[in-house]
C-alpha cells in the first residue's frame, strides 16, 4: 500500500492514539500478569514463584468476602437495575407529557461519577444525618434504617446507590428498544385482544431480548470493576464487610505493598471479566455470521 | 344485512381534516376496496373501523351494532397489515392462535381451528417455524391465516400486497379473490393500486382529500366516473381529458378542428371537459360494436410498444392524447395516421364542478 501524504493527518489522528491506548492497556495487562507470577513486594521486581501468589490470594479471608460480595452486589445490582430501568422505560413509553424532562432527570445520575454518588449516598444513608434522622425528626422515632453500619446489610447500600446511578442508563436503552417495536405489532395485538400485561410479556418484551443481553453485559462488567462507589460510600466497611475485588487489589498493592499478590488478584478480576465478555463476544459474532448468511 | 355502516365520519389531526364526512353502506358478503392516492385518508378510515383510532365525529356500525366505544378485540373484525405484523418471537402456530389464547379458547378448539385454516391456506408445513424463517409470500399467507382463524364479521386488509414482488402480487391477488368467493365474509380492502381495486372489488370507494369521490361497482367507476379525479385516477394509462365544446349532437375538441358525434340532447351549447379512454382510440381496422367506426387523423408523437399492444401518444385538435393500438400496426413518429374512435364511451364533465354530466 502506498502511503498517501495528503491523508497523513487522518493516519496520525487514528493510529497514534490507538497505538498508545492499545500499548498502554496491553503492555500493562501483560506486565501485571508477569508480576503476578513473581515475588514482587514494594517494587515491581522479584523472582518467579509460579502460582504461589494466586493460591495465597485465594486463601485470604479478604478475597473470599470480596468475591461473595461481588456475587451479591453483581446479582442485586444487575437484576434490579435492569428491572428498574425496564419499568421506567415502560412507564415513559405510554406517550406521557413531559417525557423529555423525565428522561433527562432519570439519565442525569449517569453524568455523575461514582465518587459523587457514593459520597451523596453515604450522607443519605448515614443514620445520624440522612433518611433515618429525617423520619425520626418527623415523629417516627422508632424508625431504623442503618444498613450502612450493619455488617450484613451494608453491601445492599452499595446496590441501592448503584441502581440509582445506572437505572437511567438501562432505561434509555430499553426505551430505544421499545420505540423500535413496529407499531403494527401493537395494533395486531390489540385486535387479537391482548391486554397490557400480555402485550408486554408476549409481544413486546420478547423482541427486546438482544437489548436485555447488551444491558446485562454492560452492567455486569460495571459491577465487576466497581471500586470508586464502595470507596466513597463505605470504604469497604464496616470492617471489611463491603470489600469488592477491586478494593482488594488496591489494598494489596498500595496499602500493604504486595505487588505480586495484588497483581494476582487483578488478573483474577480480568479472568472474571473475560468469563462474561467472551461468551457475549462469541454470541455477537455468531449472530453477525448468521445475519450475513441469511 | 348491513355488515358495515359508516355515517358522517370525521377525523381531525390537530388542524388537519383527514376525513371530511365519509358515508359508506356495505352489505354483507361484499368485497369493498378503498382506493386513493397516499394521504387520501383511506388507511385512517380503516384504522377507525378497526378501533385503533378514535373518530372526531360520526358513527360506525358493524353488523348493525354501534361500535364507536367498543374495543378493537370486541368488534368482531380481523385485520391484515401491510407489514404483516407477525409476532417475531412466536411460531406460525402461536401467531395464529394468539387471539384465541387471549380469549381463553380451549386448546382442543384452537388446534382444530389452526388445522382448518392451515389446510385452507396450505401453510401446514410452516406451522412450527418463526416468521423470520419465512419468505414474503409465506408471511402474507400466515398473516391471512391469523385473520381467517378468527372467523369474523368483517375482514380489514391494509395494503396487504404492497410488500410483495410483482409476480407474487398477481398470484396473491387471485388467491384473495378466490378466498373471498369461498368463505363469503365481508372484506374491506385498502390499496393505492387501482388494478387491485378493479380486479378484486365488488364495489370500489375512490377516496381523495378525505372524501369518498365515488362508491360504485368497478364497471361504473371505470366507464362512468363521477368526476375528473376518478376518471384520471382509475385506469392505466389514465383517461384522456381535454377541453371541448358541445353543440347540438356534436362535441368539438380542443381548437375545434375535430368534431365527434355525441348523444348530448338537452345540453345546449356549452363548454365541457371530454373524457375518452385510451382503448377507445385504436387502429383504423378496429370495430367497436356494430356501428361503422369513426375515423380521424392525428399526428403520432411517441410510440411505446408493450408487446401485447402499443401505447401511442398523438396530437389531436391541438391536444395530447393517448391511444392503444394493436402491436402489429406500423406507425411513424411525427407522421399523420388514421385512428378509429369509439364514441360510445365518451364522458362529459362540467369544467367548473369537474362532475360527470
Amino acid at each position: 500500500m502506498k502511503l498517501n501524504l495528503r491523508r497523513l493527518p487522518e493516519y496520525l489522528v487514528i493510529w497514534v492514539p490507538l497505538l498508545l491506548a492499545a500499548g498502554q492497556i496491553v503492555t500493562f495487562a501483560l506486565w501485571t500478569t508477569w508480576i503476578s507470577f513473581t515475588s514482587a513486594t514494594l517494587m515491581p521486581s522479584g523472582d518467579w514463584v509460579g502460582l504461589k501468589n494466586y493460591t495465597n490470594v485465594l486463601a485470604t479471608r479478604n478475597w473470599k468476602i470480596a468475591f461473595d460480595n461481588l456475587l451479591i452486589f453483581g446479582f442485586g445490582f444487575v437484576v434490579l437495575t435492569a428491572l428498574t430501568g425496564l419499568f421506567l422505560a415502560i412507564l415513559l413509553d405510554q406517550r406521557i407529557r413531559g417525557e423529555n424532562v423525565l428522561r433527562s432527570i432519570f439519565l442525569y445520575p449517569l453524568a455523575l461519577s461514582f465518587v459523587v454518588t457514593g459520597t451523596a449516598w453515604s450522607w443519605l444513608l448515614n443514620p445520624g444525618m440522612g433518611v433515618q434522622k429525617l423520619v425520626n425528626d418527623l415523629g417516627w422515632t422508632g424508625f431504623r434504617f442503618d444498613w450502612l453500619v450493619d455488617r450484613d446489610m451494608a453491601i445492599w447500600t452499595i446496590v441501592i446507590a448503584g441502581i440509582w446511578q445506572s437505572s437511567g442508563f438501562a432505561m434509555a436503552l430499553f426505551l430505544a428498544g421499545l420505540r423500535s417495536v413496529e407499531p403494527d405489532l401493537v395494533k395486531a395485538a390489540q385486535i387479537d385482544g391482548a391486554g397490557p400485561f400480555r402485550l408486554y410479556t408476549r409481544v413486546i418484551l420478547p423482541s427486546l431480548w438482544p437489548i436485555v443481553i447488551a444491558v446485562m453485559v454492560i452492567l455486569i462488567q460495571t459491577a465487576i470493576r466497581t471500586f470508586d462507589l464502595v470507596r466513597a460510600l463505605t470504604g469497604g466497611g464496616p470492617g471489611i464487610a463491603t470489600q469488592l475485588p477491586a478494593l482488594v487489589v488496591y489494598d494489596f498493592m498500595f496499602q500493604r505493598g504486595q505487588l505480586g499478590r495484588g497483581s494476582a488478584a487483578a488478573v483474577l478480576m480480568l479472568l472474571t471479566l473475560a468469563a462474561v465478555l467472551l461468551p457475549y463476544g462469541i454470541w455477537k459474532y455468531v449472530q453477525r455470521r448468521r445475519a450475513a448468511n441469511a | 344485512m348491513s355488515a358495515l355502516m359508516i355515517r358522517d365520519l370525521h377525523k381531525r389531526f390537530g388542524s388537519v381534516d383527514v376525513l371530511k364526512g365519509v358515508n359508506l353502506d356495505i352489505e354483507s358478503g361484499e368485497f369493498i376496496v378503498l382506493v386513493g392516492p397516499s394521504g387520501c385518508g383511506k388507511s385512517t378510515l380503516l384504522n377507525i373501523v378497526a378501533g385503533l383510532e378514535k373518530p372526531s365525529g360520526g358513527t360506525i356500525e358493524i353488523g348493525g351494532r354501534m361500535v364507536n366505544d367498543v374495543a378493537p378485540s370486541d368488534r368482531d373484525i380481523a385485520m391484515v397489515f401491510q407489514s404483516y405484523a407477525l409476532y417475531p418471537s412466536m411460531t406460525v402456530r402461536q401467531n395464529i392462535t394468539f387471539g384465541m389464547e387471549c380469549r381463553n379458547v380451549p386448546r382442543a378448539a384452537r388446534d382444530k381451528a389452526v388445522e382448518h385454516v392451515s389446510k385452507l391456506l396450505q401453510i401446514e408445513p410452516l406451522l412450527n417455524r418463526k416468521p423470520s424463517q419465512l419468505s414474503g409470500g409465506q408471511r402474507q399467507r400466515v398473516a391471512m391465516g391469523r385473520a381467517l382463524v378468527r372467523d369474523p364479521l368483517l375482514f380489514l386488509f391494509d395494503e396487504p400486497l404492497s410488500n410483495l414482488d410483482a409476480k407474487l402480487r398477481v398470484e396473491m391477488r387471485a388467491e384473495i379473490k378466490q378466498l373471498h368467493a369461498r368463505i363469503g365474509t365481508t372484506i374491506v380492502y385498502v390499496t393505492h393500486d387501482q388494478v387491485e381495486a378493479m380486479t378484486m372489488a365488488t364495489r370500489i370507494a375512490v377516496m381523495h382529500h378525505g372524501e369518498v369521490q365515488q362508491f360504485a361497482d368497478p364497471e361504473t367507476i371505470y366507464n362512468r366516473p363521477a368526476n375528473l379525479f376518478v376518471a384520471r385516477f382509475m385506469g392505466a394509462p389514465p383517461m384522456n381529458t381535454l377541453p371541448a365544446r358541445v353543440d347540438g349532437g356534436r362535441v368539438m375538441l380542443g381548437d375545434g378542428s375535430v368534431a365527434l358525434p355525441i348523444d348530448a340532447v338537452g345540453l345546449g351549447a356549452r363548454d365541457v371537459v371530454l373524457g375518452i379512454r385510451p382503448e377507445c382510440i385504436a387502429e383504423p381496422g378496429r370495430r367497436f360494436g356494430d356501428a361503422a367506426p369513426l375515423i380521424i387523423k392525428a399526428r403520432v408523437e411517441m410510440i411505446e410498444p408493450t408487446g401485447a399492444e402499443t401505447i401511442v401518444t398523438l396530437r389531436l385538435a391541438g391536444e395530447k392524447m393517448i391511444g392503444r393500438v394493436a402491436p402489429d400496426v406500423r406507425l411513424a413518429v411525427g407522421a399523420e395516421a388514421e385512428f378509429a374512435i369509439d364514441v360510445r364511451k365518451l364522458c362529459l364533465f362540467d369544467p367548473k364542478t369537474e362532475r360527470l354530466i
